[in-house]
């Protein structure tokens, strides 16, 4: 795998023979856990283990959760608060669960942006970043259907608003609503309950499994690193010069920050495991009672806050609609950004035209990726404030920048951007910063492998 | 690196939605409660004393239709002994639809029953209150508050059984009674307290405030029972990563260390 020269397993025993002719499955786990990897990785390449350690831990507490969980409006309420006073350890598992969520999304941001940084979207790895949207896109659908079992009034209210999106959609609107609410009148009831129930227990599967295909791909091209240069693949001498084996250098490394996130994640759970959360959401739910202000998760927030940007009094809302006759409004424009904001971001390998692909050695692109960075947590923020001035305006403002960001910045930077020399081979880059000549400093250069 | 710190930044920003989830609320006392911070436990007498408030006071009209009764008992909650927490249970009636050939009927509550529901249909459910209630949010939706002071569900309900002023007004029908906690500023609960309600054998301060805040951390056992373990659990937890992020923190440095002793023998070309 990778096309990075390396050694591959060699049965030895005549038991491993027998089982390598009959199924290369040791073969398959051997290649994988010792890919040949930049040795010159840094620390934002710790977050796909925590991400794999998420998906484990949410599929575990999950499974125990539905022991104990009843998929019924009336009874859903106080089937999670039997969990929280009468399972063992109840409480504890779905505080894990409800927590899991969050640190989910802090790391599948983390991952994002490093890749956003870095171009690790760029060619030959466009498969593993589509690979990946699909799997951020899937979390989204997954951690909104979770938060509509435990029933609350968060939970119900919530649902309404986001299904009603799909409603916005012309001509099929309404059927789509329908069918993912089960009922036509636009309330959530039994039948959206049990289908969102389903499918949350459904899709971390095909999260799973989707996992595999993303790791099977950047196993195929080798992972990118901080400088974008390629590992030397001409000899397995040089290709060893560049790389150190996953096992044990970045296994040992990833779970050193693991253990480091994990002792944080627990204090935010034994310490604080409402904190966020909503105080409506223990309240159960109930269709007559609207609660004042409907927020989602904050991991929501900022695609929210897009959604919500575009007015029917922004100018290029009243365009679509004069010149589309109608067909789409301000409501379906906000769903159209809202999507659309996601699918930009899913299309950055063919929007960015820069042939470097590593952020540092790009000077003009640099600050520009720090105020998008900066744009999402505003972005983030303004989704959770009321739909009033100033924050309209300046949500627009903020969707603006999003927007222009991908489709304007990155396919002229590439055109206009001087980009800074970049180093030869990846050993070069790591012999820089741990070698005598790093004494002057290698400038702003990220902390490689510790 | 600057990514890590941008983490962290979002990290704080998480908490946006939640503080602005919890609506406008009026003037809560940041009081302190013996559960607060990491270590914080409760205070078994406090919740005793609480419990005698609700039983007395609160549940003429409110229930408290999720705490099973005989969580009294439980240790990390008001452990009350056995033969109390029977007696105590007897205080009720519960309905049981196996009774009477499965017609139902009522007969004495036992410890393995729930606390009965509210008695009357605008009066709330009081089990999880103290969860379902934000006292603090901002400031400009940013959660800081409630990362230092905590969510304020217990401070709510205490500020708010101590915060009429004795005004009262009628509006469609109903008397609204003025209060300083309650969002909006008027609530239609008649105030409940009005000094030396109860009487306490351990000789507590019996003034309203002190009653409210008794109450209130009774609820938040109520709303949270597990607290005490955990945090116990929570605490176990981050020391045994702890020391586990030491021992990977060293395994990392000793595999990485002639892997960097080789790069600085051979500098950069």
């Amino acid at each position: 795998m990778s096309g990075i020269p390396h050694d591959h397993y060699e049965p030895n025993s005549n038991a491993e023979k027998w089982l390598h002719k009959r199924l290369p499955v040791v073969g398959l786990l051997y290649d994988t856990i010792m890919i040949p990897t930049p040795k010159n990785l840094n620390w934002m390449w710790i977050w796909g283990i925590v991400l794999t350690f998420c998906l484990v831990m949410q599929i575990i507490t999950g499974i125990i959760l539905v022991m104990h969980y009843t998929p019924h409006v009336d009874m859903a309420f106080a089937s999670v608060e039997h969990i929280m006073r009468n399972v063992n350890g109840g409480h504890m598992i779905r505080y894990l669960h409800q927590n899991g969520a969050s640190l989910f999304f802090i790391a599948v941001y983390a991952h994002i942006f490093r890749g956003l940084y870095y171009g690790s979207y760029k060619a030959p790895r466009e498969v593993t970043w589509i690979i990946g949207m699909l799997i951020y896109l899937l979390m989204m659908g997954t951690a909104f259907m979770g938060y509509v079992l435990p029933w609350g009034q968060m939970s119900l209210h919530g649902t309404a608003v986001i299904t009603g999106l799909f409603g916005a959609i012309p001509f099929v609107g309404d059927a789509v609503q329908t069918w993912l609410l089960g009922t036509s009148n636009g309330s959530v009831g039994q039948p959206a309950l049990n289908r969102f129930f389903s499918l949350h227990y459904l899709l971390p599967f095909v999260i799973a499994g989707l996992v595999m295909v993303h790791i099977w791909a950047f196993h195929t091209t080798g992972n990118n690193n901080p400088t974008g240069v390629e590992v030397r693949r001409t000899s397995k001498e040089e290709a060893e010069r560049d790389t150190l084996p996953f096992w044990p250098y970045f296994v040992i490394k990833d779970l050193f920050a693991l253990a480091v996130i994990m002792a944080v994640f627990f204090a935010i759970v034994g310490f604080m495991p409402n904190y966020l959360g909503h105080p409506d959401n223990y309240i159960e739910g109930n269709p007559l009672v609207t609660p004042s202000h409907i927020v989602p998760e904050w991991y929501f927030l900022p695609f929210y806050a897009i959604l919500r940007a575009f007015t029917s009094d922004v100018w290029i809302v009243m365009f679509a609609e004069f010149i589309t006759a109608g067909i789409i409004d301000a409501k379906f424009f906000g769903v159209l950004a809202m999507f659309g904001a996601i699918a930009v971001m899913a299309l950055a390998p063919w929007l960015d035209t820069s042939s470097v692909r590593s952020g540092r050695y790009r000077p003009m692109f640099k600050w520009r990726y720090w105020l998008l960075v900066v744009d999402f947590i505003f972005l983030m923020w303004l989704g959770a404030m009321p739909a009033e001035e100033p924050f309209a305006t300046l949500s627009l403002i903020g969707s603006t920048y999003w927007f222009a960001y991908f489709l304007v910045i990155l396919p002229l930077l590439g055109v206009f951007e001087k980009p800074l020399p970049q180093p030869e081979t990846i050993e070069e880059d790591f012999n820089a910063h741990y070698g005598k000549a790093s004494a002057d400093g290698a400038v702003a250069a990220p902390t490689p492998a510790e | 690196m600057m990514k890590t710190l941008s983490v962290a930044l979002v990290a704080l920003g998480l908490s946006a939605g939640a503080a602005a989830a919890a609506g406008e609320t009026g003037k809560v006392t940041n009081y302190d409660f013996s559960f607060e911070g990491p270590f914080g436990t409760f205070d078994q007498m406090q919740l005793q004393r609480g419990l005698q408030v609700y039983t007395e006071i609160c549940s003429s009209c409110h229930g408290l239709q999720y705490v099973p009764l005989r969580t009294l008992g439980d240790a990390g909650g008001p452990a009350l002994p056995e033969d109390q927490v029977l007696a105590y249970a007897e205080f009720y009636e519960v309905w049981d639809p196996e009774l009477f050939d499965g017609e139902g009927d009522f007969r004495l509550a036992l410890p393995t029953d729930n606390f009965p529901a509210s008695n009357l249909s605008n009066a709330p459910d009081l089990s999880l209150m103290a969860k379902a209630r934000a006292g603090f949010s901002g400031p400009y939706g940013l959660g800081t508050n409630q990362l230092f002071k905590g969510m304020g569900g217990p401070e709510y309900i205490a500020s708010l059984l101590a915060g009429y002023t004795g005004e009262e007004k009628e509006e469609a029908g109903t008397i609204l009674y003025e209060n300083t906690a309650f969002p909006g500023g008027w609530i239609s609960m008649s105030p409940p307290l009005w000094g030396d309600d109860v009487e306490y054998e351990d000789g507590s301060p019996t003034d309203i405030e002190s009653v409210s805040q008794d109450v209130a951390a009774f609820l938040m056992w109520t709303a949270e029972p597990k607290l005490m373990a955990r945090k116990e659990a929570g605490f176990k937890g981050v020391l045994m990563l702890t020391v586990l992020a030491v021992l990977l923190y060293l395994t990392n440095k000793r595999i990485w260390a002639p892997v960097k002793a080789r790069a600085k023998t051979q500098p950069a070309e």
